[in-house]
């Protein structure tokens, strides 16, 4: 493998994307949202469980996995309240990060530079078809995961400043974040990536591809619909278990993607 | 006689039905300029691509300086060096970011790659917009700039497709001076794909003109000419006041005549180069004294038009009297 390539071709990428509104406002506007707003929400819970009476709060706790039931005994509503938002049903709504920020710079990589008319020209360089590939996974993957390990240094802090009066102690970091973080948000960028290699062999435009790729969010707003229903939560083992079928699902559209990803295919595109 | 630099054996591309390249037999020297031409959808980028390797052939095969390019194609792409038909160059990076990248792409030694930029934007007259955006620059800076892109490595061949493609006289003169220079200058082989035929008639040592996927004649220009134009203009020169009886002296003779737009001159069309001699005779014998006479070489484009059985524009003919 020829490094000096692949760092070229990231950097290629990478100078390209932070000029493309298009990919760079998502990737800017989601983790803003997630990381500071909505942390910042919780400062009004105990406004909004005031106005609520405690049958809602019940009914909706009753409503959780009895595992994640568990975790809130002993709370008061309002910390029950903050525990439950912070903790466990942002944990599905964070994936989403790692997962658009690669499908989008993924979309520019791949379909982008065909749009460009830039593909050419690259396959005309002494580069092989492996560091070629491993160029463009690197370039989507390795700001996908940056931007996760700063989102969550940055929800640690507001999150842990909103819950503060609540709670009176630190809930972040917090082992099942770490988990989430570090095991499962790679292998959701990665989710984002492979399934954008396959998109672009159809996608004739970065719009067609942003938008089909984005489907690739559904399984995320199932996995957070799961947990409101009380079909599951949460917890260590599930996210370590979610982490694992997430790297498989990468590893076989990964052997996918690379099947069709050959110059003499990529130029037959153009 | 030098080595062959590229050497293609019955070559041949289809995309399902269509035939894009068909049984391509040709061998181009080192530092020949070899013009390949052809309508557009001839085949000519196909061509191009399966000599770098990106393109696999249906049929045959190539050696490109001595490799197979779907073998060795990564090697052979660093001794080779492609302007694509499009500049192909990143709009939103700048002139300077568009050869830095792309030098470390090539594998340019790492200490030589500014030395190795800034020689090329001084060369190609870029430099004092090397740190503006390429998306800004005019067709012709955009062209040169891709063209300083292909030569980052210094290739041992350079592919040009179309270069001048979209261009503006001056600019057009611009890449050709270009070519020239770094071709005769440096010693580069340059395998020229272009339909402009008079880009070709300058630049080129030998020409391959293909049609519908397959290569239909091969040769210099001149070789060409000769072989595939066989009517020729003939310039005689005069006296003033011979005009009329050498031009009714040649029409009795069986020859098509006319005069020409200079005083004392007939223009003779339709000739074939071994008839000369007679109709010099004819105007001996009619007692008109001859001053001059210039067979008018054919060009690329007579060549061009012969092979697809078209009537190029006529040139410098007046009247004419059969």
């Amino acid at each position: 493998m020829n490094w000096r390539a692949i760092q070229a071709l990231m950097r290629k990428d990478l100078k390209v994307v932070v000029q493309n509104k298009g990919v760079i406002v998502p990737i800017i506007l989601l983790p803003l949202i997630l990381f500071i707003v909505i942390p910042a929400l919780v400062l009004f819970i105990p406004s909004a469980t005031a106005s609520a009476n405690s049958t809602d709060l019940a009914q909706l706790l009753a409503m959780v996995a009895p595992g994640l039931r568990d975790q809130l005994v002993g709370l008061t509503p309002d910390q029950a309240g903050v525990v439950f938002f912070l903790v466990y049903m942002m944990a599905p709504l964070f994936l989403i990060v790692p997962l658009m920020v690669s499908n989008v710079i993924a979309a520019d990589s791949f379909v982008g530079e065909r749009e460009r008319k830039t593909l050419e020209a690259l396959l005309y360089t002494p580069t092989t078809d492996g560091e070629l590939l491993a160029g463009k996974i690197l370039s989507a993957l390795v700001p996908a995961v940056v931007v996760s390990l700063v989102g969550y240094l940055i929800y640690t802090v507001t999150a842990d400043l909103a819950a503060a009066q609540i709670m009176g102690r630190a809930l972040f970091p917090n082992p099942l974040w770490n988990v989430l973080v570090l095991w499962v948000a790679p292998a959701a960028a990665g989710l984002g990536l492979t399934s954008m290699m396959l998109v672009s062999v159809r996608a004739k435009t970065f719009q067609d591809a942003y938008q089909t790729g984005s489907l690739v969010v559904l399984p995320i707003v199932l996995l957070l619909i799961g947990q409101i229903t009380g079909v599951l939560y949460f917890n260590i083992w599930l996210t370590l278990a979610l982490g694992l079928v997430l790297w498989i699902i990468d590893a076989v559209l990964l052997f996918y993607g690379r099947r069709t990803f050959h110059r003499s295919e990529l130029i037959a595109r153009l | 006689m030098t080595d062959p630099v590229i050497v293609a054996s019955d070559l041949g591309r289809r995309f399902g039905e269509t035939v894009a390249v068909s049984q391509l037999e040709l061998t181009v020297q080192a530092g020949e300029v070899f013009g390949f031409l052809g309508h557009n959808g001839a085949g000519k980028t196909t061509t191009i691509r399966m000599m770098n390797g990106i393109l696999t052939p249906t049929t045959g095969s190539a050696r490109v300086l001595g490799l197979d390019p779907m073998v060795d194609g990564t090697q052979l792409r660093s001794r080779t060096g492609v302007l694509t038909e499009t500049p192909s160059l990143d709009e939103r990076l700048t002139g300077r970011d568009n050869l830095t990248i792309y030098a470390d792409l090539y594998r340019v030694p790492k200490d030589e790659v500014q030395a190795r930029v800034d020689e090329l934007l001084t060369g190609f007259d870029l430099i004092d917009r090397a740190d503006d955006k390429a998306g800004g620059y005019s067709k012709g800076m955009k062209q040169r700039l891709a063209l300083a892109r292909t030569l980052l490595h210094k290739p041992e061949i350079l592919f040009l497709d179309e270069p001048t493609s979209g261009l503006d006289p001056v600019a057009a003169r611009q890449v050709h001076e270009m070519i020239l220079q770094t071709t005769r200058q440096q010693g580069h082989t340059v395998f020229l794909c272009t339909h402009n035929l008079v880009e070709a008639q300058r630049l080129c040592d030998r020409v391959g003109v293909m049609e519908h996927g397959k290569l239909v004649a091969l040769g210099s220009p001149r070789d060409l000419a000769r072989q595939l134009v066989t009517n020729l203009t003939v310039d005689f020169e005069v006296d003033a006041s011979s005009v009329p009886g050498a031009l009714q002296a040649l029409t009795a003779g069986g020859v098509t005549a006319s005069a020409g737009q200079q005083a004392g001159t007939i223009l003779v069309s339709g000739a074939a180069r071994e008839q000369i001699p007679d109709q010099v005779s004819l105007l001996v014998n009619a007692g008109i004294r001859i001053y001059g006479v210039t067979p008018q070489e054919p060009t690329l484009e007579d060549v061009y038009f012969a092979l697809h059985g078209e009537e190029p524009v006529q040139h410098n003919q007046a009247e004419v009297i059969q």
